[in-house]
């Protein structure tokens, strides 16, 4: 297939694998952002490929795992109590809440729709007029221009009975957060892809400058990421510290403007919690107050207490790629798939789910456990 | 033209075609229908169900009486898919070939079918029609016959307009020798079509999902296929299975766990029809996950491999067929799959329903 076979090449791979072998000297310590460069990374197997000096940490770019709990129990209350039809994206609805998931609301009898587009859910509104219908807006920068499109599609058509349930999160941000920890042990980033299509790499020079660290936007097909792996270790083994695109074939410097104008003019930038980790300045979206009307949080004035995490779980130092999911203890015995204690086993961006679904760690633990 | 030029396709329009609906004073199923009283029989006397007539159905007793010769094989299989109708057939054709496929599977001659309705009242009597003539089509293209049957009608909102049992039973090939048990280290994974097509082609046309394309469902009888396969490598055969829901994967890690040996699979070698592939693409799924109808997996004997593999793509819907993989003594229970760009990984279970990503 014309844009995927090339860069799923054997030989091509080989030939990345074979330079960062013999680039490297010393080891390194990379972060992929985005949890689709993570699926990728482990559904192709390039984590064994790897040369051991290459210690590839599993970044926060997972929306499913870092949408805050608070948020998923509104989302159950509001399928549940308030009757309304519930669009979601699909690796959300096995997201435990503190209750249960949006799957068991499901089961339960509430109405909860699977949807790929955000429009889509803008055309129930407007099929059901008797209904409301809040689509659960989460995602990273990516899923920000479609979802903000679907507030304006509302708006033009005076729906009263569309809005949205927005936990949108920023990239730029969490690289800080990590970046200036005091802990953080992370020598170069590779960005998500994608959300640079989107937003374009102006945010990432000042972080490359200030923190002296290597940032290369890279793909998702496995040649783009050995080749932002490589471009990565290049710039380490120089000592050098600069914004590369290993992914123009998609991403504009300047990004997309006309994706940017929607964003900008539907969300405004906001504080943000991050599940697993902690509330980062300026790192989400919400609403902005001309808009409000189609704020499901404001129009529902859903009020959920805040419910504790999971105590056990270490989700929060996998996303900061602190620990590996094969360090938890709960990982793969009482943590799996079909019983997930934490966000980062549910979708297959998760890292702990990507581990447990491809990865042969979890026959090893068997093994010592055995 | 004669019916042995059409494609299977052409012959299915041309059975449609041939079998105009009766003429009825009624034009949806009420709830009386169910109640196996006047309204039922008026159901069953209204020319309906003549289509499917044979001498077993025809008598109307509790049971049919049936003859068999040798051990048998029994299988049963519910259907309730959703949407009932879809690109390349509905639940009609899907009920009698699931059914087939999975007697197939035990190395069996398929020969006689039951067949239970539970209809949702309102359900249109063209709706119904039209899944009658492609369970009489899809019987004669296996040469299997509906000798017994049930007729059940639900309240609205109670179904999903139509749910279908089949229940089947066939006598085993003389040759069969089908058993978990005689799957071994190196044995050859053989897949006789192309992955994913059936699920996508449903997928394809769900709500809020839809999405053009021309995927039609690969839905077919493998009972003549496999009875080739059998009647010339026989023994060699030493297990059939059908990756219907969960997929290949799904399957073989059945497999590999039931018999205690390792699978080794390559990615490369794993047929995909290209628009099937980009629509997993586009939805996030992986074709391996994906349900499958018209295809089976054989797990045959390495010394037997090529032969079995040449003749099944000779035969009709083999064409595609391809050695997938290997059974292995390392890593029991696992199933490991080669990546495009060689790298390797653990393949596991499906996880409940496969749910598509959000970027």
């Amino acid at each position: 297939m014309k844009y995927l076979t090339e860069y799923r090449d054997p030989e091509v791979a080989a030939r990345y694998l074979e330079e960062i072998k013999k680039t490297v000297t010393r080891p390194w310590t990379i972060m992929e952002v985005c949890g689709g460069q993570t699926h990728s990374l482990v559904k192709n197997g390039i984590l064994n490929m790897l040369p051991p000096e290459i210690n590839m940490v599993h970044g926060p770019g997972c929306p499913v795992c870092v949408t805050p709990l608070n948020l998923i129990d509104k989302a159950v209350y509001l399928a549940e109590e308030k009757n309304v039809i519930l669009c979601s994206f699909g690796d959300m609805l096995r997201v435990p809440g503190s209750e249960k998931s949006l799957l068991e609301a499901k089961a339960g009898g509430a109405d909860i729709r699977i949807l790929y587009s955000p429009l889509e859910a803008v055309n129930i509104a407007a099929q059901n007029p008797d209904r409301q219908v809040v689509f659960f807006a989460v995602g990273f920068e990516t899923t920000a221009p479609a979802n903000a499109l679907s507030v304006v599609h509302a708006h033009r058509q005076n729906l009263d009975n569309y809005s949205i349930l927005a936990s949108h999160v920023l990239v730029p941000p969490a690289i800080e957060a990590l970046v200036s920890d005091e802990t953080c042990s992370i020598d170069g980033f590779l960005a998500a892809g994608h959300v640079c299509t989107i937003m374009g790499m102006a945010e990432y020079g000042p972080l490359v400058d200030h923190y002296q660290v290597p940032i290369v936007v890279t793909g998702f097909e496995p040649v783009d990421i050995l080749q932002g792996i490589l471009m990565t270790v290049k710039q380490l083994e120089r000592g050098e510290a600069r914004l590369e695109n290993q992914y123009s074939r998609m991403v504009r410097p300047e990004g997309n403007p006309s994706a940017m104008e929607v964003i900008h003019d539907v969300f405004e930038v906001t504080d943000r919690m991050w599940r697993g980790m902690t509330v980062i300045p300026s790192s989400g979206y919400q609403v902005k107050a001309k808009y409000q009307r189609y704020d499901a949080q404001k129009k529902f004035s859903v009020n959920i207490a805040e419910a504790p995490e999971n105590e056990t779980c270490i989700a929060g130092e996998i996303m900061k790629g602190n620990k590996k999911p094969f360090e938890c203890p709960n990982f793969g015995t009482t943590c799996k798939p079909e019983n997930p204690l934490g966000a980062p086993m549910v979708s297959s961006e998760g890292a702990c789910a990507a581990y447990y679904h491809f990865s042969d760690m979890i026959n090893q633990l068997q093994k010592e456990s055995a | 033209m004669t019916d042995k030029t059409l494609s299977v396709a052409e012959k299915k329009v041309k059975m449609q075609l041939n079998c105009p609906m009766p003429k009825l004073d009624f034009d949806v199923i009420t709830l009386g229908h169910g109640s196996g009283g006047l309204l039922t029989n008026k159901l069953l006397d209204s020319g309906v169900f003549d289509i499917l007539a044979n001498d077993w159905l025809n008598k109307r007793h509790d049971g049919a009486m049936l003859q068999l010769k040798g051990p048998v094989a029994f299988t049963t299989d519910s259907f309730v898919v959703s949407p009932v109708f879809f690109p390349g057939g509905n639940i009609g054709d899907l009920a009698v070939n699931g059914t087939i496929n999975d007697l197939a599977m035990c190395g069996a001659i398929p020969e006689y079918l039951s067949l239970s309705f539970i209809l949702e009242e309102g359900l249109s009597m063209q709706a119904f029609w039209d899944i009658l003539v492609s369970i009489k089509f899809a019987c004669a293209q296996a040469g299997v016959h509906v000798v017994t049957g049930d007729t059940k009608v639900v309240e609205k909102g109670k179904g999903d307009h139509i749910f279908i049992n089949t229940s089947g039973i066939g006598t085993l090939h003389p040759k069969a020798d089908i058993d978990i048990q005689r799957v071994k280290p190196g044995d050859k994974i053989i897949v006789s079509g192309e992955v994913a097509t059936h699920g996508i082609a449903i997928m394809s046309v769900r709500e809020g999902l839809d999405f053009e394309t021309t995927i039609a469902t690969d839905s077919c009888n493998l009972n003549h296929l496999v009875k080739e396969l059998l009647d010339s490598f026989g023994e060699a055969i030493h297990l059939l299975k059908d990756p219907t829901r969960g997929g290949v994967a799904t399957t073989l890690n059945e497999v590999a766990r039931d018999s205690k040996t390792g699978i080794e699979l390559r990615h490369r070698d794993i047929p995909v029809d290209p628009q099937v592939h980009g629509a997993c693409e586009m939805l996030g799924l992986d074709p391996l996950y994906v349900a499958n109808e018209g295809i089976f997996l054989a797990i045959v004997a390495e010394e037997a491999a090529e032969k079995v593999l040449e003749k099944i793509r000779s035969l009709e819907y083999g064409q595609k067929a391809a050695i997938i993989g290997e059974v292995v003594a390392e890593h029991p229970r696992q199933v490991i799959l080669t990546s495009q760009i060689g790298g390797k990984r653990v393949v596991n279970m499906l996880v409940g329903e496969q749910l598509p990503r959000i970027c």
